[in-house]
């Protein structure tokens, strides 16, 4: 067998497996997305692929909107159920929680930052006692799991009245995301160049003034990096919201409502598969546009807890 | 005093002047942060009470949120300002760092010890109650069913993330369609627990035999002539089905951390190998594993600490039933469904304690660095 013979049969493997692991990878999401265009007779009734078959029995249209009319309305709708009765069920009004998410999230994502970006300058070029400490804490506390402050933060919240206000997932986002955030920033901003600095202050600008002015401009690549890492993180959470946010219905975002969906509608594939897919919608927009930097963000972090 | 005279004599714009004297300054150094609280105070109030359309409500919580925070650091640095040059020298780098400083005092360090003390109390931490808590943690059948499956989850969910994120790495370098498939692999990233959870459902739905399968692996299975399977209640293996929800989501983060390490192994160690005469597979194993060593330990430390503390998954899928019970869910359920803090309080101790050898490393790394 020649080299170039070799060459072709390696190539051919080589993207064979990666096409077979690429499909495998898509086709959870895929097999969603075309769900939820369904009709919800057919969901119930057949596999997804069969969508696109050829010769189809039933004569109600291929795909439609009424799923996500459904869920982000929250229309009411009838079906007909296993026993033939007509049902009438209430929508999930998803709308709401979507509107939900962007409030917690986009404030949960600045803040922390905006933070973590004054601290690491602080940590970077300012001397004080006890930096030193300080900054180890920060190192220490990079994998402390968050379910250590559940409890007292619960109780904190109870006693100042905060529990399902904004507020309260706003700090505890900011809290659990600090570590990282100043962790990352500090080596960004450590390494800017000195000299930019020292002529800023032969100007006689201010620390203040040089931060805002120069180093916050000069930082954008490692705050949009980590901006997204921690939209993505704050979106996606469960967990925190459950737990502070849990108490008021009228507050709850997407992954909350989602999780209850599955519970009160776990056969309801064609309300699931669309109230998914907008759960999806926004994390998967800012992913796919700032995949640059998303990608950058993960090679500069470290271990996260 | 002197300063008080000119401004008597100047009566008319003398207001402003007023404002710059040592009391006028204390009082403004009041009257700003009070007027700045009492606004804050009012947007708070709104926020939580209010009952203006969504939108609306959406909007100023955005507004108040990422603004207050703005505010606050312009006025703690203009307060300092006002003092004397000694002082603001001083406290100023407390104005950058203090926030920070407050918040992870207040969210993670202290309630890591308010944690330890409550994990030695009852269930509403009034008596001590010594180690009972901790026995419960470490012997009740429930928890001990948690540790054995966070101990798959940190062995099959960590190797398999590593071990296909490698591969996909090794195999995208070598292909033309390198962009487009990594793209591909790495989405799932940006999909929630929850999100990944209803997509994985639908793959193991599981309807009676003789039914037309709508879930994908049934229906697969319906197509070789297997026996449909309702994929989540199949204990011990339903564990080994969540496990694989994880590896779709973390290949990605994998793949993009090893294939960065890849990229940066000289082209003359490999050319180097050729010539010697080794093999692609020795090329691998002897130059290629030893070169990213480095990262494979970041990327599998970082999915390990994940799997240690994996809940979303197992609460959207299994809710725990069926053999699924893991360490972070058992610690959700004593807080919030048997009101239990003691227990939760020593559940998460055993959580921390899981992590402790990965914080000691990172604190010996940063400790070598001569840098800081």
């Amino acid at each position: 067998m020649g080299m170039k013979q070799r060459k072709t049969i390696s190539d051919i493997v080589v993207n064979g497996v990666l096409l077979f692991l690429c499909l495998v990878w898509t086709l959870p999401t895929f097999g969603l997305l075309v769900s939820s265009f369904r009709y919800k007779d057919e969901v119930r009734r057949t596999g997804w692929w069969t969508a696109f078959s050829t010769q189809r029995e039933s004569e109600t249209p291929r795909f439609v909107l009424d799923n996500y009319l459904e869920v982000l309305m929250g229309r009411d709708f009838t079906y007909t159920s296993a026993t033939g009765a007509e049902v009438r069920a209430s929508g999930d009004d998803l709308s709401q929680a979507f509107l939900n998410s962007i409030a917690v999230t986009v404030p949960a994502t600045v803040i922390p930052i905006l933070i973590a970006a004054f601290a690491a300058y602080g940590f970077a070029w300012m001397d004080f006692p006890g930096r030193k400490v300080f900054f180890t804490i920060v190192v220490g506390l990079l994998v402390v799991p968050l379910q250590i402050a559940l409890i007292p933060i619960l109780r904190d919240y109870t006693l100042l009245q905060l529990n399902g206000t904004f507020l309260a997932i706003w700090l505890a986002h900011t809290g659990f995301g600090l570590p990282l955030a100043t962790y990352l920033l500090y080596n960004y901003i450590s390494n800017l160049p000195r000299d930019i600095l020292e002529s800023a202050f032969m100007d006689g600008a201010s620390h203040f003034t040089t931060f805002i002015r120069l180093i916050l401009p000069l930082s954008m690549p490692a705050l949009a990096s980590f901006a997204i890492f921690q939209f993505l993180w704050v979106w996606n959470d469960l967990l925190v919201a459950l737990v502070f946010l849990g108490a008021r219905p009228d507050v709850a975002v997407l992954t909350q409502r989602l999780q209850e969906m599955v519970g009160s509608r776990g056969q309801d594939w064609h309300l699931l598969t669309a109230g998914a897919f907008i759960t999806m919608i926004l994390p998967l927009t800012v992913f796919f546009s700032l995949q640059r930097y998303f990608v950058r963000g993960l090679l500069a972090g470290s271990v996260k807890g | 005093m002197e300063s008080m005279e000119t401004t008597r004599s100047t009566e008319p714009q003398g207001f402003l002047d007023w404002l710059t004297t040592g009391v006028g300054r204390v009082l403004v150094s009041l009257i700003v942060p009070l007027i700045t609280f009492v606004v804050m105070w009012q947007g708070f109030i709104f926020l939580r009470d209010g009952n203006a359309p969504k939108l609306v409500t959406v909007l100023i919580a955005i507004v108040w949120g990422v603004g207050g925070v703005g505010i606050l650091f312009l006025m703690t640095n203009w307060l300092v300002e006002q003092m004397s040059d000694e002082w603001t020298g001083k406290l100023r780098p407390y104005v950058f760092i203090g926030p920070a400083l407050a918040i992870l005092g207040w969210y993670l360090f202290i309630p890591t010890l308010r944690t330890l003390w409550a994990s030695f109390f009852d269930a509403r931490t009034q008596n001590f109650v010594g180690l009972d808590n901790y026995v419960y943690a470490l012997t009740d059948p429930i928890m001990l069913e948690s540790f054995r499956n966070n101990l798959l989850w940190l062995v099959f969910g960590t190797s398999f993330s590593v071990g296909f994120g490698l591969l996909i790495a090794i195999l995208a370098d070598r292909s033309k369609f390198e962009t487009i498939a990594k793209s591909l692999i790495f989405l799932p990233m940006a999909i929630s627990f929850v999100g990944a959870g209803v997509i994985w459902r639908f793959i193991y739905f599981y309807k009676p035999p003789g039914q037309e399968q709508i879930g994908l692996l049934n229906a697969i299975l319906d197509l070789v002539g297997g026996q449909p399977q309702a994929w989540l209640t199949l204990r011990p293996w339903n564990n080994l089905f969540l496990i694989a929800i994880l590896v779709w989501l973390q290949t990605g983060y994998a793949m993009v951390l090893l294939s960065a390490a890849l990229k940066g192994v000289p082209e003359d160690l490999l050319e180097a190998g050729r010539i010697d005469g080794a093999s692609e597979t020795q090329i691998f194993f002897n130059i290629l594993i030893p070169y990213i060593k480095g990262t494979i330990v970041t990327v599998g430390t970082t999915i390990l600490i994940l799997t240690l503390k994996i809940f979303d998954i197992v609460f959207v899928m299994t809710n725990g039933n069926h053999g699924t019970e893991v360490i972070a869910s058992q610690q959700y359920k004593q807080m919030f469904r048997f009101a239990h803090f003691g227990r939760g309080a020593s559940v998460a101790i055993v959580l921390l304690i899981a992590v402790l050898p990965v914080m000691w490393y990172n604190l010996k790394q940063f400790g070598e660095q001569e840098a800081f």
